[in-house]
């Protein structure tokens, strides 16, 4: 039932404890329990809301930084990867197996900013080999979630 | 001028629905649980396939009965899921749409007088295309209580000498019922005992909620012989508008449906066919995926009834429920108006399906939990308001 919960919740955050017992033939405090304790467990680690920000007037640019770290001893890439993912702008931080070592998603007002967090604070730490910025010109598709397609029910109103 | 229509044709009711349909298409707001038609879009890598037939030009007709590689891979496929084996060379016949296979099939085996029973509420080509073919339509009421599955007494009431065919279709539309091999078993028995042959629409087969999952007729023993499995792409891959189904039938009658369906269609559309192959060999997670969603929509609105108080027995097939309104006494017809026009809600009246759809409403849940939760409240206020 958890992993049911947790598919449901994944692509409908707004969906209530009401909702997903009805949806899976569950009982509502059941539902609402085992919500408690995965928040309880950190298994669901937070709720968001998908937003296309193209459509507001807000300048947001977005980056995709590759990060080659040398890994210490004893710690690996754990230790480096906190010193980067404790940044507020820093959106994302993922270890990769490839050319790289650290994906980091950096969010900014401008390219400005974000380019002076890259020399100033991420290329500066003595662990960090190299970086490579690349910046986000569109976003099409995020989490599942196809920005910009019309939604409109094409469908005949009664069918038999 | 003489009357330049045919009789036959003339004397067919309209379809029940036309009129909801025009009501409500002048509704902007009004939310809809009328379609019978999934709302998922086709699964990318069917239409990339489609696609990609286009590119590389493949725009001619098909062999009449199909593609081969397309016939063998569904062959293979009833085969596997449903244990119902038949020849993908001489058995099988791409249709235009699962409606198609049901006209063709009528068509291929009946004579004027012979009689066809069809289990009703039911799809609603069924008892025209019989009518079309001169054949004498025979209708059963199925009943609430049997959750509408066709019971051996039934059948047995409704057989005269004159008995060809049963329409069997299950997972129903609109009931939402399905049969299981134990309900199966008496009928399969009844139809080879009284030499009767079957045509088993079983468009909706992928979409069952239960353990057992959909069973067909032609898979018990003696049955291959004297049935015509109707099915096709529209359902179980949202792929209405493709307009893709097949028949699988014993080469005798297979024979003489590919030579109607040659002289009136030629062959089923070329790059729906294509498209067809891809989904038939890699969408068996696409149905899972659709299916489960399905179910979760089904809980929810089962949930909500029972909230209200409206009263409906469990459907495990398709994707649709069937709620009796009796307690109100209103027609089918009355209550399914005042919703549409107090709400804006459009549901079918039962009574689209047959006359002893009388009581009952369709609804569909090919909807969002969103779009389904709206509509429940409009119908949770308007059983409030008639309630007093």
């Amino acid at each position: 039932m958890k992993n049911d919960i947790l598919r449901l919740l994944e692509s409908d955050s707004k969906l209530t404890p009401k909702d997903i017992a009805a949806m899976i033939g569950a009982d509502e405090a059941a539902v609402a329990a085992d919500i408690a304790a995965m928040e309880d467990e950190k298994i669901i680690c937070g709720y968001h809301t998908m937003i296309d920000w193209d459509k507001v007037s807000e300048e947001k640019v977005t980056a995709l930084i590759e990060v080659k770290v040398t890994p210490q001893r004893g710690q690996g890439f754990d230790k480096i990867a906190e010193r980067i993912y404790n940044y507020e702008e820093v959106t994302s931080v993922y270890l990769m197996a490839g050319t790289y070592d650290l994906a980091v998603f950096l969010s900014g007002k401008s390219l400005k900013e974000v380019s002076k967090f890259v020399y100033d604070k991420l290329a500066t730490m003595e662990t960090v080999i190299s970086t490579q910025t690349n910046f986000v010109l569109r976003k099409y598709k995020d989490h599942g979630i196809i920005f910009n397609v019309k939604t409109q029910d094409e469908r005949l109103a009664i069918v038999p | 001028m003489r009357n330049p229509l045919s009789k036959v044709v003339t004397e067919i009711k309209p379809s029940g629905i036309r009129k909801f349909f025009d009501i409500v298409s002048e509704m902007p707001h009004a939310i809809s649980l009328g379609v019978g038609e999934p709302d998922f879009d086709t699964p990318w890598h069917i239409r990339e396939e489609g696609i990609y037939s286009l590119e590389k030009g493949k725009t001619f007709y098909t062999s009449n009965s199909g593609l081969m590689e397309l016939r063998e891979e569904i062959c293979k496929w009833y085969s596997r899921k449903y244990n119902v084996n038949y020849d993908h060379k001489h058995e099988a016949l791409l249709t235009v749409g699962g409606s198609e296979g049901i006209d063709v099939a009528l068509r291929a085996m009946l004579d004027p007088g012979d009689e066809v029973i069809i289990p009703q509420p039911c799809y609603v080509s069924y008892l025209p295309c019989v009518q079309l073919t001169g054949g004498v339509p025979v209708t059963i009421e199925l009943k609430n209580e049997n959750q509408f599955r066709l019971t051996p007494e039934e059948l047995l009431d409704a057989i005269t000498e004159k008995t060809k065919v049963l329409i069997l279709a299950y997972p129903s539309n609109p009931t939402g019922a399905i049969m299981s091999k134990e309900d199966l078993e008496p009928i399969a028995e009844i139809c080879k005992e009284k030499d009767i042959f079957v045509i088993s629409d079983e468009i909706y087969s992928e979409l069952t909620y239960s353990a057992q999952g959909h069973n067909s007729i032609a898979s018990l023993p003696g049955m291959h012989e004297r049935t015509i499995v109707i099915n096709g792409f529209s359902k179980a891959y949202a792929m209405t508008g493709w307009r893709l189904g097949y028949a699988l039938a014993p080469q005798l009658i297979a024979e003489q449906m590919t030579k109607i369906h040659q002289f009136a269609i030629m062959c089923a559309p070329t790059t729906s066919q294509y498209a067809a192959i891809s989904a038939i060999k890699e969408g068996d997670k696409d149905i899972e995926r659709m299916r489960e969603s399905y179910d979760q929509r089904r809980h929810f609105l089962l949930r909500t009834f029972e909230e209200i108080g409206l009263p409906c027995f469990e459907p495990l097939g398709a994707f649709y429920v069937f709620p009796c309104i009796k307690e109100f006494g209103l027609s089918s017809d009355e209550f399914a108006t005042q919703l549409l026009k107090k709400k804006e809600l459009a549901v079918v009246p039962g009574t689209a399906f047959g006359d002893c759809g009388e009581g009952f409403l369709r609804i569909s849940y090919a909807y969002s939990i969103d779009q389904l939760k709206e509509a429940m409240s409009r119908m949770s206020a308007f059983i409030d308001e008639l309630r007093g």
